[in-house]
């Protein structure tokens, strides 16, 4: 079995396998801890507590304008890395090919360009946020070893996956055998990497964040206050 | 992430434990303390840091040991260690140190002395992390580790023997006939029956005991059936601070057993952010079910009457700003009724430039204003609110929690300023019209 077909064989069910496990076993971990129910009665005229915790999910999408000074830099380098990582995994067309041989779907794939740039912003504001967190001295002082391994898996399939683009989507597709197995292969496995890390670290705060905030969203909408 | 660091070289330890006992005694609370909500909050933390930006005591001093999600490093040893999903793989592997005595000790400066629990960083918190909740349940452990500054200590035994920090129940009606004498209006003790049980913060029942009169006055104006009493008479529940749940439930208790016990239809709570948190939010999972009695703050209180033209009040006329105690309005949601007193007394409200959910913090929450170690981050803290309060260039002062005040005073003390900060509930009293 060469690289690429073990990338693309076990390594990729052993991820896949420990990812969803993972998980679910610690999103399941979590939510079967004690719950410890509000006896005290709600402010008057306060809605739903799903209703307070969707708010919330929404408000927590953007800063309050007391902090949006402070916090401008930290959250616009979020939003670009999100939305540029989302665009360059579902969007460009090799992975929605991959996609689609794993599981069926597909979907319209973006211009090439769009990938590139979206890639590039991407790197970009992953490299500032290392350096914002080796620099400042709040960072330096929350930081886990979480934080840096996290880092590393996220780069790495965007760098190895810089490395195998030579030449535009649709010939890459139209071939029928990859010209470049070994790279190919090393960008599968730095993603299957990231996968398996995803139950351990903090990558699953892209799970964890619409509970977390709904959490205090339904104490907050208890007690009426409006955030 | 490092222990917590500390300039401070003496912590306070109460008890005659080991320090085995004290680190297991703390260990056990932090695990019982971990529910699903307290569990989402520390799985969810991406440590982005922009809960310092949100902390008076980080802004104030800039110094990163006071970033609010460091403050619960301990806890978070604590949860991943014992109570995580892997925390069987994180044991097995050493992932996560275990808290030493040294580690619990230490961090008495971060989780007493540099957080007021005024979850001003809960806002600021992309995943809605709520610290303050979580520093209070890291007060449990410590609590029941013997560890917690010594000047909280002391008002923690003086409330468990008094069942106040400020008098045993025994003086209390000469206390209420000296402030009935001093300020000439009738504050009733003791009856055996009334529809309104009223209650005290301790520094009410020292040096402010205008307080007592004022709130009488306004009860005595509406014809209400009320009384204090001695059975449960202190609402600032020292308890719910230091992290001691047994005297919170102890103190909870007497508040509502009283009032069941006159037939009480409501408890009211005077003007003090933690009471209001200990007791309209809490009390019912002290007293194991839905109270009997309804817990209002006494700002709400002065809201009612005056919207139900049960008491009118003379227009002042200048202009004021407003302090919003985070208790009653970040953690309380007490937000828009302060305001309406305001308008009703005819004070052009001019906002500080934080204020309201996002107002900051007196700086004496959570036991701080007792801490005298923590005089010197008070004072930082007190610069910035005194900043805001000059810039908006508001004729008056006001707040409605008397430790707020009390704190203010303090600064201004410390600063030379010489402006008055007011009682909202003082205000009211002193233009009642006929």
């Amino acid at each position: 079995m060469d690289l690429l077909s073990f990338a693309r064989g076990p390594a990729l069910t052993v991820a896949l396998v420990v990812f969803v496990l993972g998980t679910l076993w610690r999103l399941a971990g979590v939510m079967r801890r004690p719950r410890m129910p509000d006896l005290s009665p709600a402010r008057e005229g306060a809605p739903a507590n799903l209703v307070g915790a969707l708010r919330a999910v929404v408000h927590g999408m953007w800063p309050r304008k007391e902090f949006v000074q402070a916090s401008l830099v930290t959250t616009v380098n979020g939003y670009v890395f999100h939305i540029g990582l989302a665009l360059v995994f579902f969007g460009y067309a090799p992975h929605i090919a991959f996609i689609r041989r794993l599981t069926g779907l597909s979907w319209p794939a973006l211009p090439d360009m769009v990938m590139y740039l979206a890639a590039g912003a991407t790197i970009i504001t992953l490299l500032a946020a290392l350096v914002s967190r080796l620099t400042n001295p709040v960072l330096r002082t929350i930081s886990t070893a979480d934080d840096l391994i996290t880092w590393t898996l996220t780069f790495l399939p965007m760098i190895t996956g810089m490395a195998v683009v030579f030449e535009p989507s649709a010939t890459i597709l139209a071939r029928d055998q990859v010209i470049y197995p070994v790279p190919l292969a090393v960008h599968l496995l730095t993603l299957e990497l990231l996968l398996i890390w995803f139950p351990f670290g903090k990558l699953m705060h892209a799970f964890l964040f619409a509970f977390s905030r709904g959490a205090t969203g339904m104490r907050f909408n208890h007690r009426g206050i409006r955030l | 992430m490092s222990a917590p660091d500390s300039a401070t070289p003496v912590f306070d330890k109460q008890g005659e434990q080991s320090d085995e006992a004290r680190v297991d005694a703390a260990m056990r609370s932090f695990v019982s303390e971990f529910g699903v909500t307290t569990a989402l909050h520390m799985e969810s933390c991406v440590r982005c840091g922009l809960c310092a930006q949100a902390c008076h005591f980080y802004v104030s001093t800039g110094d990163a040991k006071y970033t609010p999600i460091h403050k619960l490093e301990l806890l978070r040893r604590a949860y991943f260690r014992e109570a995580s999903p892997f925390a069987p793989l994180v044991r097995a592997l050493g992932l996560v140190k275990k808290p030493s005595i040294v580690d619990l000790e230490r961090w008495q400066e971060l989780i007493y002395d540099s957080c007021t629990m005024c979850g001003r960083c809960t806002l600021i918190c992309p995943m809605g992390i709520d610290i303050a909740e979580l520093v209070k349940e890291a007060r449990h452990g410590m609590f029941k580790a013997g560890l917690l500054p010594e000047r909280l200590a002391l008002m923690d035994r003086t409330a468990r023997q008094w069942g106040s920090t400020a008098t045993p129940g025994e003086d209390l009606p000469d206390i209420l006939a000296e402030a009935a004498s001093k300020y000439g209006v009738e504050i009733h003790c003791d009856l055996a029956a009334a529809d309104i049980l009223v209650t005290a913060a301790a520094a009410e029942l020292g040096e402010h005991t205008k307080a007592l009169a004022d709130a009488a006055k306004i009860l005595n104006r509406i014809g209400a059936k009320w009384t204090m009493h001695q059975g449960g008479f202190d609402a600032s529940n020292v308890g719910f601070n230091n992290g001691d749940m047994e005297l919170q439930e102890r103190l909870t208790r007497a508040l509502v057993d009283t009032a069941v016990k006159i037939g009480a239809k409501t408890v009211l709570l005077p003007e003090c952010g933690h009471a209001y948190g200990a007791a309209r939010w809490e009390a019912a999972k002290w007293y194991g079910q839905a109270l009997p009695v309804r817990i209002i703050h006494m700002t709400e209180f002065l809201d009612e009457v005056i919207a139900t033209k049960q008491i009118s009040v003379r227009k002042i006329g200048e202009t004021a700003t407003f302090h919003d105690p985070c208790q009653m309005v970040r953690r309380g949601g007490l937000e828009a009724a302060a305001r309406r007193v305001l308008a009703a007394l005819g004070l052009r409200l001019i906002e500080l430039k934080d204020h309201g959910v996002a107002g900051y913090c007196c700086g004496g929450g959570g036991g701080v204003v007792s801490n005298q170690r923590a005089v010197p981050l008070r004072h930082k803290v007190f610069e910035m609110k005194q900043q805001q309060v000059e810039a908006t260039g508001a004729k008056r002062l006001v707040t409605s929690c008397g430790q707020c005040r009390i704190t203010l005073e303090m600064g201004a003390k410390h600063a030379h300023w010489d402006k008055p900060i007011e009682s909202l509930l003082g205000l009211v009293a002193d233009n009642l019209t006929v």
